[in-house]
């Protein structure tokens, strides 16, 4: 990828800081279902090409849609994690619009009578909290995937597959209230989080089933009018999002810098070559022409059905970081670690029930265990090293059977080879040495090497103790009971 | 006139129509007939009607409308797929295949 922003000038820093950027974000989410939202197929991902399909979702004549429960259900449950008001009325519309990836010729989706309205989500940036408006939050389904590509004949062809065709979505869209890539950046993985506790939605952005607009705009600093915006779309992944957002900036204030003004338009982030390109102008934006679908009635939730997922609603990451700080004494750092995402928070959590004190597992979940499951990869789930084997290690750890240093390269062969704590012990003969006679003899023989090191302590330089320490550490491959070290060596050295 | 040349134009490029002058003009002349016969309605005095989009079952006394009806998150699988590709103008299973389209 090319590290440049080609085809605008740079704009120059003092030039940049005389302009505001304005950004709002629209965020489709695949709600967790086992079914599509108007039909009885499956969201299974990876099944065979349009093997999840029927009359409803591949728009035959004379079929209907039924909305389904649990995914009116997951939505209702992304509301009230977003502080979203939920309307005393919402209806389905028809989006038309005439291409293949729809073969019904509309999409129903919601337009003037979202499911819900005036939500908020606090976002930390900088060091600084913000509140960021969420305008609204409507269900939709989603259209076919066309492949334009690796097809004999794709020069002249598009294919196409209908199982992603009806998947239950929820748009959610904010309010223009952020101001620099870094806060939509910011909003993007604390909306992600939320919803990944809120059990709506796996939120992959690989799989598509979290994908992300952006509306952006520039104006003076201290203008209070809106400059004209242009929406940026296909940024599917953090880093796009950033970057593509730094580089619109920067060509919106290119262009007024050159005495040009920016036209309303679509562009599409093209990832390749790191920049932004024109898709559609205003003069061609759609024309959706949004009528409210006569084949289903409003929706409508009854106080009680609210009241229960209310009720049901798992526990969201900032009242989880906060109670990690309460009941287990872990800082706001450590807390807001190890609740990142719920798994990590879930791992917690187990080692804990499993008997793992709170401040040792924190701390090797975020050294050891998060340091190895970056090197390869792998998710907290798929981690070798299930939360009661860790539990088990730290156990051996706190009842001195092996050394803190042991343990980490137990840790690495249990990460290596599944295995627990108490075989890996065994089998490498890790187990820590107590024997004072045989730390003793292991003392005596590094202060017998080292004549000039004794004379340099003995004269007063208390500096070099440590170094003592450390040779007899080697010596015992780090299997020797540091304290009874340290008390050799003080009484050898005298 | 209500439909101008114009808006019927328009409204076959929403289709992606390809229309013959003959078809502009009938098509034209219909819409607006239509139209015209549409607006009939605006002579009834709507001023204290609530708008209405869908016909509701009424609410039963004390309780709220309906709704529209709910489905259980069950799958049912159709296996209609190989049927409907045959019916398709093109097919190559397991996929459709439509003209190259680029999204405008």
């Amino acid at each position: 990828m090319p590290r440049t922003t080609p085809a605008i000038a740079r704009v120059a820093p003092e030039v940049s800081a005389a302009y505001e950027s304005v950004i709002g974000l629209e965020v489709h989410v695949q709600l967790k279902t086992a079914t599509k939202i108007f039909c009885g197929c499956s969201t299974r991902f990876g099944d065979r090409p349009n093997a999840n399909t029927c009359p409803v979702c591949l728009g035959l004549p004379g079929s209907l849609p039924v909305l389904n429960k649990r995914a009116l259900e997951v939505a209702l449950r992304a509301s009230l994690a977003l502080n979203l008001r939920l309307q005393q009325n919402s209806r389905f519309a028809r989006k038309n619009y005439f291409y293949p990836d729809l073969p019904k010729g509309y999409q129903i989706s919601m337009y003037e009578l979202p499911l819900a309205t005036h939500g908020w989500l606090e976002i930390e940036h900088d060091g600084a909290a913000k509140k960021i408006g969420i305008t609204r939050l409507h269900l939709e389904e989603d259209a076919a995937k066309n492949l334009h590509e690796g097809f004999l004949d794709s020069d002249r062809n598009s294919y196409i597959d209908y199982n992603r065709c009806g998947m239950p979505l929820a748009e959610i869209v904010s309010e223009p209230d952020l101001r620099l890539p870094g806060e939509a950046h910011a909003y993007l993985t604390t909306l992600k989080r939320v919803l990944e506790y809120a059990d709506v939605s796996d939120c992959n952005m690989e799989e598509g089933s979290l994908r992300c607009d952006a509306n952006v705009s520039v104006r003076r600093r201290g203008e209070e009018r809106f400059g004209i915006k242009t929406e940026v779309k296909n940024l599917n992944s953090f880093r796009y999002l950033q970057r593509a957002l730094e580089y619109e900036i920067e060509r919106h204030i290119a262009v007024i810098e050159s005495g040009g003004s920016i036209s309303q338009e679509t562009r599409l982030w093209n990832v390749a070559e790191g920049r932004s390109e024109s898709m559609r102008s205003k003069e061609f934006a759609h024309d959706y022409r949004y009528f409210p679908d006569p084949d289903l009635l409003p929706v409508h939730v009854s106080t009680s059905w609210l009241a229960e997922i209310q009720r049901d609603m798992p526990e969201l990451p900032t009242a989880r970081r906060r109670r990690f700080e309460q009941e287990h004494g872990l800082s706001d750092y450590d807390a807001g670690v190890l609740t990142a995402s719920r798994t990590l928070g879930d791992y917690f959590e187990a080692v804990l029930r499993a008997g793992g004190p709170a401040k040792a597992s924190a701390s090797w979940i975020q050294t050891e265990l998060l340091r190895r499951l970056n090197d390869s990869g792998l998710s907290v789930e798929a981690s070798p090293v299930p939360p009661a084997a860790l539990a088990g290690l730290l156990a051996q750890v706190e009842a001195g059977s092996i050394t803190g240093a042991s343990g980490k390269k137990v840790f690495a062969a249990m990460f290596e080879s599944g295995k627990s704590a108490e075989e890996i012990i065994a089998a490498q003969g890790l187990s820590q040495i107590q024997d004072t006679a045989e730390i003793e003899r292991m003392c005596r023989e590094v202060v017998e090497k080292n004549p000039e090191s004794v004379a340099k302590y003995r004269a007063g330089n208390q500096g070099v103790f440590k170094s003592f320490v450390g040779l007899v550490m080697k010596a015992s491959r780090g299997r020797a009971n540091p304290q009874i070290v340290n008390e050799t060596l003080k009484r050898l050295l005298g | 006139m209500k439909i101008t040349r114009e808006d019927a134009l328009r409204v076959a490029e929403l289709a992606h129509l390809d229309l013959t002058e003959a078809e502009i003009e009938m098509f034209s002349r219909q819409l607006d007939s239509i139209l015209t016969y549409v607006e009939k309605l605006n002579e009834v005095d709507t001023t204290n009607v609530e708008p209405m989009a869908q016909v509701a079952p009424p609410a039963a006394s004390g309780q709220a409308a309906a709704g529209t009806p709910l489905r259980q998150d069950k799958p049912t699988p159709c296996d209609v797929v190989s049927d409907v590709l045959a019916g398709a103008p093109d097919a190559s299973p397991p996929y459709f295949r439509v003209p190259r389209v680029i999204e405008r």
